[in-house]
Order: structure tokens, then C-alpha cells, then sequence
């Protein structure tokens, strides 16, 4: 034993992972006492979590990138965690939104020790993922992440639940196989799976054989079901639309996240640049595939009626962007597109509690029903515009932010085909946002008693902690945007490595 | 082509439990028949991976254990973690058709889906 303190800040980063799965089984076992107890025990978990996430931030941000060898195995033999300027943040934003969404659930639910578990569960697997230096590592923490996800979209109790989460579980699971397929062939031609090792020893092997071309299409193809680009994000919209209110932000706001980054760690990572450079058809692929996604995705959300399933297909949409900007392989890009992603999960998750907020308060739960809601619930309704219209990207809010980097490294990279979907897709935006405002602000209900009626009278009282909550992320919308410079600068040292 | 089937007949046979696990899932409109072709198909990347460490003849990397050729140990206990996963994945679908089952009465997809119309 040497100085205590010294061995929390070196231990942070396994603690991340290694606290909250131990953890996660308290709820169970105390739920043979009383099924009131996950609650609180869910919160002491998060908030130490974001105390170890906020030591690693530090840590990073006094002396640079560090990695821990778990178990003492030095790599590439043994598994390594890896803290540098993008997963720390991410890190922090996982925590963060986990306290977020347990303060949330306290009074709508779900109820009961096994949805906390399961909460813990995830929120272990998206720390591992995006902590984790190995590839096989990241296939277990995927899996875990898939299978905590799987639970939680059917704690609904609804059967419309249970077969939304046999759908994601069906193809999650190929999702899944098919990168840890791809991973096998990475395997075959190297002879590694440490994505440091395995960067240095690819271009040995030659980035146009067959086997390492193999490698990365399975990886591509796999992670992106677990995204959700279109044409692979079938499981994506019932998922988000049949789980509660709070597992859909949670789940929204960061297991495609998760993936997104993965994506990112093995484009860059693993395959890095040189790559691109060599293969330009799998470059031009996955930009057009994100390209595709991101224009039906927009065109889809344009034409739901339900406000989830809408901001579902609008997920798609943007996942489309961040992945565009992930291939088109120029710094700016890049940098753009992992602060969109952030910015994305914090809008999402916000959107999504807005709107349970508002179904179960008044029950509105289309875009008809919205009419005039801006009036009944001035304080909601007024975070969701605000969120909406960070989504489109309008300045200051942090959705301009990402999207505006992305736009510069698009034109400065001169893939133009792409600077238009991205211009399009802003456009396809405020269309289906602009519909929810309008509806929201200058529409006269119907009928005034129809909306309140048809929820079925005994509605659960909205705290005032949800509606806290919701206001809350609505201003970090705002106020990431305003230290967007900030978060650049935390992930350009990374990406600069990539291009050096 | 011959050859080909001789000394990679093992691949083959990934290659085809993959297909036949995927044609499953995708063509069988039975949830319980659809999980099974899931199993099918994780099977088939399973053997792949086994059969990437196996080498004819060789001895186990063991200190004591004889020289010459070593085979890997590594993708068998790669495979071991990933088979935990596939079992508990397994787990969580029927525990989930158990719902399905009580919700619609039936595990045939058209049925279900024909149900879902009806409501």
C-alpha cells in the first residue's frame, strides 16, 4: 500500500468499470428486504461514478493520456483502459446523465430494485466501452451494454415492450457477432487484438488484403447496427417508442453513443488514416451509407405522428452526420463530429424527458396533441423548443456548435455531395421541429378537455425534480455551445495523434 | 476447388452455419425457431474462431510440455467469454417470449402481428 490518495487517482479508471458491476447487484439483495431501496441505492452508485469519471478528467487534463493494465498483465497480452481527451469526457457525460435520469425516475418510474440494476448494469457497459483499449474487451462491454439495454426496454411490462426488445435483441445480437467476427479476422491477419498493437502491426500485413478489407466490413457493418444507421436501425424506433419515458433517454442519449465512439476508436484507432488513404471504396462507402441514413432518417422523422418514434428516426438522422463526419478522415471533421456526438446525447436525453414530462403530465403523446401545450405547460414546453431548436443548430446552443465544425471540415476536405446533405439535413430538421413548434405555440387545441381526457384520468403527478431536470438540460444545451471551444480543445490532442 | 474444400473445410462450415443461422432469423416467422437461428449463427463465428487456433500436431504452450509447434490457447478463452454472453443473451429472449407468449398467445410472427392490427 502507498499513499491512499495516489491509488484512487491511478485506480479511477478500473474503478469506473469495476465499482459499478460489482455494485449493481445491492438493489437485488436489498430487494429481499424492500423493493424501495434501489432508488437511493442507484444514486450513491451514479454519484461516486461521476466522482471517479471527474478524477479521470482530471488526471487527463493535468497530465495527459494514460493507460491502466488490468490485472498487471503489461499489453498487448494483457487488457488495457485507456483515459485521454475523448473517453474522459465521455466518461463524465455517461455518470453525469446517469444521475440525471435516476433523479428523474424517482417518481415515474420505472419502480421496483431489478430497474436499477439494470441501470447500474448499463451504465458499467458504456464505461467499458468506451474506456476499453482491446477489442475483444470492447466486444464484452458492447454485449453487456446490449444486454442491460434488452432488460431495460422491457421493463414497459407492456408486451408491445417485450417484443420491441426481442426485435433489438435479435439484431443487436447479430450487430454484435458480426464485429466480433470481424474482430476475428483482424485476428487471423495480426495476431493481436490491443488496438494500439493492432494499428502498428496492420499496415505490416497490407490494408488491401482480403482478410484486413474483410475485418473492417464486418466491424463497420456490426457497430452500425448497434448506431443505428439506416437501413440498419429497424430495431431502434419501437425500442425507443415502447420503453419508458426514462429508459428512452437514457438509452437515447447514450448506447448509440457508445457505438458511435467505438466506431470511432477503431476507424482511428485501429485502421487510422493511412487506411482511408489506401482503401478510398471503404471510405466512399461508409459516407455514402451515412449520407443515405442521414437524409431518410430526416425524411422519416418528417413523417410520424408520434413524438418518440419522430424523435427516434431523428436520431438516425443524426447518427448519419456523425458517422459522415467520422469517414470523410479531415481533423476539423472529425473534431465536429465527436462534439456532436456529445451534444447530441445531451439534446436527445433532454428531448426525450421533455416529452415524457409532457405525456405524463397532459398525455400528449402525437404531434396533434401538442396543440397549444405551450400554454399549459409554459416551463416544459419551453425547454423543448429551446432543445429542438439546438438540434436544428442555431447559435448559440451546442447543436450549431458540432454541426458547424462538421460543415467547416466537410468544405475543407471538399466533399461537397456531403456539405449538402449535411445543409439538407438541417433544412429536414426544422422541418419536423418546426412542425412540433408551430403545433406547440400557434395552434388553437381542438378541443381543450379531449387531450386531458383521453390519458384515462389517475395521470402520476409530474415532480418538480422532472421538470428540473428538464430545464437543466436545456441550459447545458446552451451552455455547452458556449464552451464548445472548450470541448474542441479537449479532443484535439487526440485527433491530432491520428494525423500525425 | 477440391483442395480448397480439403484444407479449409472447417471455414466452410462457419461460413455456412453463419448463413443458415442468418436465413433463420430473418425467413422463420417463429420467435423460438428465430433465436435458435441466432445461436446458429454465433455458432458458426465460434468455430471460426476456435479453428483459428488450432494447430495440426502442436502441443499446448505449457512449460514442460515438449517442443516443436504450440497452438494458441487464446481464441478458446475468447470463445468461453463469448459463449457466457451468447448463453445469457439466450436467457434474456426466452425470458422474453415467456412475455410475448402471455401478451399475444401465440409465438408466430403474423399472428402477432395480425393481433397487434386487430387492437
Amino acid at each position: 500500500m502507498i499513499e491512499p490518495i495516489a491509488t484512487l487517482q491511478e485506480n479511477a479508471i478500473v474503478l469506473l468499470v469495476a465499482f459499478p458491476i460489482v455494485a449493481a447487484l445491492v438493489p437485488i439483495v436489498l430487494g429481499l428486504l424492500s423493493d424501495r431501496t434501489g432508488w437511493i441505492v442507484a444514486a450513491i452508485i451514479s454519484l461516486v461514478q461521476v466522482a471517479l469519471a471527474l478524477t479521470v478528467f482530471r488526471q487527463v487534463q493535468a497530465t495527459g493520456p494514460f493507460s491502466y493494465e488490468v490485472g498487471g498483465f503489461a499489453p498487448p497480452f494483457g487488457i488495457e483502459l485507456i483515459a485521454d481527451g475523448v473517453s474522459a469526457p465521455l466518461l463524465v457525460l455517461i455518470a453525469v446523465t446517469t444521475v440525471g435520469v435516476v433523479a428523474y425516475a424517482h417518481r415515474i418510474g420505472p419502480h421496483g430494485n431489478e430497474f436499477y440494476s439494470e441501470l447500474m448494469l448499463l451504465m458499467t457497459g458504456l464505461s467499458g466501452v468506451v474506456a476499453t483499449g482491446d477489442v475483444f474487451n470492447l466486444y464484452v462491454f458492447l454485449e453487456i451494454t446490449g444486454l442491460a439495454t434488452y432488460a431495460l426496454v422491457a421493463s414497459g411490462r407492456s408486451p408491445e415492450a417485450a417484443l420491441a426488445s426481442l426485435k433489438y435483441l435479435l439484431i443487436g445480437t447479430i450487430g454484435a457477432s458480426l464485429y466480433l467476427f470481424g474482430v476475428g479476422y483482424l485476428y487471423l491477419a495480426t495476431g493481436t487484438l490491443n488496438m494500439a498493437d493492432l494499428s502498428s502491426s496492420l499496415p505490416s500485413v497490407g490494408y488491401a488484403t482480403p482478410l484486413v478489407l474483410t475485418g473492417f466490413g464486418l466491424i463497420v457493418v456490426g457497430l452500425s447496427v448497434k448506431v443505428a444507421l439506416f437501413p440498419l436501425h429497424t430495431w431502434q424506433p419501437d425500442a425507443y417508442a415502447e420503453s419508458p419515458h426514462a429508459v428512452s433517454a437514457y438509452i437515447s442519449a447514450l448506447v448509440s453513443t457508445a457505438a458511435a465512439y467505438a466506431l470511432f476508436r477503431l476507424l482511428y484507432a485501429v485502421f487510422t488514416v493511412d487506411f482511408f488513404a489506401a482503401v478510398p471504396f471503404a471510405q466512399d462507402m461508409l459516407v455514402l451509407l451515412a449520407s443515405v441514413s442521414v437524409v431518410v432518417g430526416a425524411v422519416l422523422a418528417v413523417m410520424q405522428s408520434d413524438l418518440k418514434r419522430m424523435l427516434a428516426y431523428s436520431s438516425v438522422s443524426q447518427f448519419g452526420i456523425v458517422v459522415a463526419a467520422l469517414a470523410i478522415a479531415n481533423e476539423t471533421a472529425i473534431l465536429g463530429s465527436l462534439v456532436h456526438l456529445v451534444g447530441h446525447a445531451v439534446m436527445k436525453a433532454g428531448l426525450f424527458l421533455a416529452v415524457g414530462v409532457l405525456a405524463t403530465s397532459l398525455g400528449a403523446r402525437t404531434v396533434e396533441e401538442y396543440a397549444g401545450i405551450g400554454y399549459r405547460a409554459p416551463v416544459t414546453s419551453g425547454a423543448l423548443a429551446v432543445l429542438a431548436f439546438s438540434l436544428v443548430g442555431v447559435p448559440p446552443a451546442i447543436g450549431f456548435a458540432g454541426k458547424w465544425t462538421i460543415l467547416l471540415g466537410a468544405v475543407e476536405a471538399g466533399a461537397w455531395a456531403l456539405t449538402a446533405v449535411i445543409v439538407t439535413s438541417t433544412l429536414l430538421t426544422l422541418a419536423y421541429f418546426g412542425r412540433l413548434v408551430e403545433k406547440m405555440y400557434f395552434t388553437e387545441p381542438a378541443d381543450a378537455a379531449e387531450s386531458v381526457a383521453t390519458d384515462g384520468g389517475v395521470a402520476p403527478d409530474v415532480s418538480f425534480a422532472m421538470r428540473a431536470i428538464v430545464v437543466l438540460v436545456a441550459v447545458t444545451a446552451v451552455a455547452l455551445g458556449i464552451v464548445a471551444t472548450d470541448l474542441i480543445a479537449t479532443f484535439e490532442p487526440v485527433v491530432e495523434v491520428y494525423f500525425a | 476447388m477440391i483442395d480448397l474444400l480439403a484444407t479449409h473445410h472447417v471455414y466452410l462450415a462457419a461460413i455456412l452455419l453463419v448463413g443458415i443461422g442468418l436465413y433463420v432469423v430473418v425467413g422463420s416467422p417463429n420467435l423460438v425457431k428465430k433465436v435458435i437461428g441466432m445461436n446458429v449463427f454465433q455458432v458458426g463465428i465460434f468455430l471460426f474462431f476456435v479453428t483459428s487456433g488450432y494447430v495440426d500436431g502442436a502441443g499446448p504452450p505449457v512449460v514442460g510440455h515438449g517442443s516443436g509447434p504450440l497452438s494458441s490457447p487464446l481464441p478458446h478463452v475468447l470463445i468461453l467469454t463469448a459463449i457466457v454472453v451468447g448463453v445469457s443473451l439466450t436467457a434474456v429472449a426466452l425470458a422474453l417470449i415467456v412475455r410475448i407468449y402471455d401478451g399475444y398467445g401465440s409465438l408466430d410472427e403474423d399472428v402477432i402481428k395480425e393481433v397487434r392490427v386487430n387492437d
